[in-house]
């Protein structure tokens, strides 16, 4: 048995509404795409022309800082355009999907037979190792590093997060081949973390060939499910040190290609929030064109979509297609509308960590919560706020003003290597001066990587 | 709030970029964020941000410092009909001191708003928030006699060179409240130390009373502590003093409003009280045995209830800009102002009130305390590979 962590500090925001736990199957949209910016660092090479066919599995694209890296079509059809923006930047590749689909075939393997190699080679062939991930700074991992560790945390603790335990239920054997997979590619430094309490789905009897000293139990609000929080109580990252992590939803991509040969890319997302009539879950394929999904589920005209949770997620609209590694939608109300004299009023609806509004008198319901930046931009003011919410050994506020400083030296002493933007959402989240803490991490790893 | 919204937008566009009231937009600006709170969205980051903000701060401190002004008040009349014999019904005591505290209330944030959106328009920023509370804590320090052009000189002098020169709120290193009292304290020692404290104007038909004495508790303690009032008129304020300070009870609701709201630090508070009691119950056992009046043997709890002690732990040592930001280093910072003031209040008898000077000598070794406190932390993390 692994280690029972209990994380006290976070917070559950309480918003509307969670998604009902049925699932509904979508059929493809009329144009897939895949949008390189997905993959933050990586300078696309396309390898597809306009009105070529291509095979799912088949190389769209591959990254020029390292040419094994190759990202994979999702679906089999004819690519009908290569959108660019500004400065000829690739902005999507877009393909009509056929109505049956030819997959690049596969010889299927088991990774208990094969050597590591192999493995990694299967994975760069068929594209699927873009779906591994490394820390610090959350890029595609590079196949020439051997991890310290490689984890998997089975469940989100994000707000209005799909419940990873209903999604891994769906295909539990290609779940399971997938972590033998990542077994071997970890020689053995595997770590899956799974929730503590009673009446979750996952516990170790559903994983069989993984051994019990390699499942976590962990307790507690968000960040509990960050796989970077999880990270730093179990193997805490040094300067030079990098540890690779993998989405489950991901691990069963990976499972299917051993057993079945292919690669398969369609994933179940939720669509939730308070804008959504019927909140559910929906098999869709990756680069799905999100009006499909949206189409007709939306109450309210006035309000924002966003690819992912309303903490780390982007913003979007319904023209806009399903991101690479997304397994949520969100839609809130725009709080755009000023509100006479708010900060006076005794706010029963309003959601504060603070108690300075009324509404802590009732604490256990979910409110409706908007965009509204609730207070103009200053400078730090408060303190104790972001310890609060950051169960990490790490000064969070002298962590920014490093970064802010540029101080390579200080950030590295105060840990920049161990931190990733999300694991700081919260922090954002509760911040008196409304101070874009995620956007200060986000540069201060970019410099690092840079400079350091 | 119609109405609001309809003027505000017919007199936006003077201000917008090319108007000819151009200049003064910050002015504009911080009218409108003071009536409404604005309908802007979050763009980057989160999605949705928790409720509060420095405004809702500032107002939650107001609300804490409401209690110690209207005991205040009450306070004023009070004193000034006990020194002339006369007993007066609660409401006209109120009242008395109403109208002799409201023009120094009207005039501190006058002028000091006055400084702030002149650093706004000329800077071209924001007007920040955090004059709202120091606009109430510069009365609550003063005492009643106070002349109104030496409050206003105060306001000017604190937001200046307390806080706009070195960026504005958020970047001052010293309590801009402190730092009035102080400046008045040593520009015109006689106005804010004597027989200042009890407003004496002339009663029709009436004379001070003999036993009048204008010196408060703090004096009389270094003198002969026996003679001080009792603990239980110290502690519900009946005694004089600055107009906010006088009544610990009424600190211990503010105090109370302040932890619970999560507004203010209770590591702080509770620090300051334990650093004070500390101190004193270590120069009890100091004290020589053959002065029984030695202000050595004051009992350690008088500190608590003497002067400004509760009022400055509460309201003035909790400013979360210039105390100790880590929150080891806040225990540090507030068991060694408690410590001070006793220091400086026995051992000093230049300066009865050591309040006011442990806290600003705080504020300088602050940054000091969290270095030490974040060195320290850095080393763990060492340790930990």
């Amino acid at each position: 048995m692994g280690k029972t962590i209990t994380i006290r500090k976070g917070y559950d925001i309480k918003i509307k509404s969670p998604a009902e736990k049925k699932i509904t199957e979508l059929p493809f949209s009329d144009i897939i795409a895949l949008k390189p910016h997905n993959f933050p660092t990586v300078i696309p090479k396309v390898v597809v022309e306009v009105g070529q066919e291509v095979e799912a599995g088949q190389a769209l694209f591959y990254d020029k800082n390292n040419p094994k890296i190759r990202l994979p079509s999702p679906v089999s059809g004819e690519v009908v355009g290569v959108v660019r923006g500004d400065k000829r930047r690739i902005l999507e590749i877009r393909i009509i999907p056929d109505l049956e689909t030819k997959y690049v075939a596969f010889t299927t393997i088991d990774p208990h037979e094969v050597s590591r190699e192999t493995i990694v080679e299967r994975l760069l062939e068929s594209g699927c190792w873009s779906y591994i991930r490394q820390r610090p700074y959350s890029l595609i991992a590079n196949p020439d590093d051997i991890p310290k560790a490689i984890f998997v945390s089975c469940f989100d603790t994000s707000p209005l997060a799909p419940d990873l335990g209903f999604i891994i239920e769906q295909e539990r054997a290609n779940f399971q081949k997938g972590l033998a997979v990542l077994e071997k590619l970890a020689n053995g430094h595997l770590h899956i973390s799974l929730h503590a309490e009673v009446g979750e789905r996952l516990s170790e009897s559903d994983f069989s060939g993984i051994s019990n000293d390699k499942f976590h139990h962990f307790k507690g609000p968000h960040p509990a499910g960050n796989v970077g929080i999880q990270i730093h109580h179990i193997a805490p990252i040094q300067k030079g040190e990098i540890i690779w992590y993998v989405h489950p939803q991901d691990v069963i991509i990976i499972g299917r290609l051993f057993t079945e040969g292919r690669y398969r890319a369609d994933r179940v997302i939720a669509l939730t929030g308070s804008c959504v009539a019927q909140p559910q879950y929906f098999r869709v394929m990756t680069g799905q064109k999100l009006r499909s999904i949206t189409n007709n589920r939306l109450s309210n005209s006035h309000c924002r979509l966003i690819q992912g949770n309303i903490l780390t997620g982007k913003k979007t609209t319904e023209t806009d297609f399903l991101s690479f590694y997304e397994n949520q939608l969100t839609a809130i109300p725009e709080g755009d509308q000023p509100e006479f004299l708010g900060w006076l009023l005794p706010g029963l609806n309003k959601l504060s960590l603070s108690r300075t509004f009324f509404s802590w008198l009732t604490p256990n319901r979910s409110y409706n919560l908007n965009t509204n930046n609730n207070g103009e931009e200053r400078a730090f003011v408060m303190t104790g706020q972001y310890d609060k919410v950051l169960p990490m050994n790490i000064y969070p506020v002298h962590l920014l003003k490093a970064i802010l400083a540029k101080d390579i030296e200080r950030m590295e002493e105060l840990g920049i290597y161990e931190v990733s933007e999300e694991d700081f959402a919260l922090c954002e989240f509760v911040c008196t001066s409304k101070i874009e803490v995620q956007r200060i991490i986000a540069e201060g790893l970019e410099y690092i990587r840079r400079e350091g | 709030m119609k109405i609001a919204q309809k003027l505000l937008n017919s007199v936006r566009p003077h201000f917008k970029t090319g108007g000819r009231l151009e200049k003064l937009h910050p002015a504009f600006d911080a009218l409108e964020t003071f009536l409404f709170v604005p309908g802007h969205t979050t763009s980057h980051g989160v999605h949705v941000r928790d409720a509060v903000d420095l405004k809702r701060t500032m107002f939650t401190v107001i609300i804490a410092l409401v209690p110690t002004m209207l005991f205040g008040m009450w306070n004023v009349g009070y004193q000034h009909h006990l020194a002339y014999g006369m007993e007066a019904p609660l409401m006209d005591n109120f009242l008395f001191g109403f109208w002799k505290t409201l023009p120094i209330i009207i005039v501190s944030y006058a002028v000091g708003l006055g400084v702030e959106f002149i650093f706004a328009i000329v800077r071209n920023h924001q007007v920040s928030e955090g004059y709202l509370v120091t606009g109430l804590l510069i009365p609550l320090t003063m005492p009643v006699t106070i002349p109104l052009w030496m409050v206003a000189l105060a306001a000017i002098f604190c937001t200046v060179l307390g806080k706009e020169i070195f960026g504005g709120t958020g970047m001052n290193f010293m309590n801009p409240a402190l730092l009035a009292r102080a400046f008045l304290f040593f520009a015109f020692p006689a106005y804010m130390s004597g027989d200042i404290w009890t407003d004496l104007s002339p009663e029709a038909g009436h004379a001070l009373v003999d036993a009048y004495s204008g010196a408060t508790n703090l004096v009389t303690f270094d003198a002969n502590f026996a003679k001080l009032p009792s603990a239980s008129d110290m502690f519900w304020g009946f005694e004089q003093g600055s107009l906010g300070e006088t009544s610990a009870f009424a600190c211990l609701i503010g105090a109370l409003i302040l932890i619970i709201t999560g507004i203010g630090s209770w590591q702080i508070i509770f620090s300051c009280f334990a650093g004070a009691l500390l101190m004193g119950l270590l120069l009890n056992g100091l004290a020589p045995a053959d002065i029984p009046t030695h202000a050595m043997h004051t009992p350690a709890y008088y500190h608590w209830l003497m002067g400004g002690f509760a009022f400055g732990a509460v309201y003035m040592a909790t400013d979360p800009v210039s105390a100790a930001q880590t929150e080891k280093g806040k225990w540090i910072y507030g068991l060694l102002i408690g410590a001070f003031t006793v220091v400086l209040r026995v051992f000093n008898p230049a300066y009865p009130e050591g309040v006011m000077l442990s806290i600003l000598l705080m504020n300088v070794f602050a940054p000091l305390i969290d270095h030490l406190v974040v060195q320290q932390h850095i080393k763990n993390r060492r340790k930990r590979a």
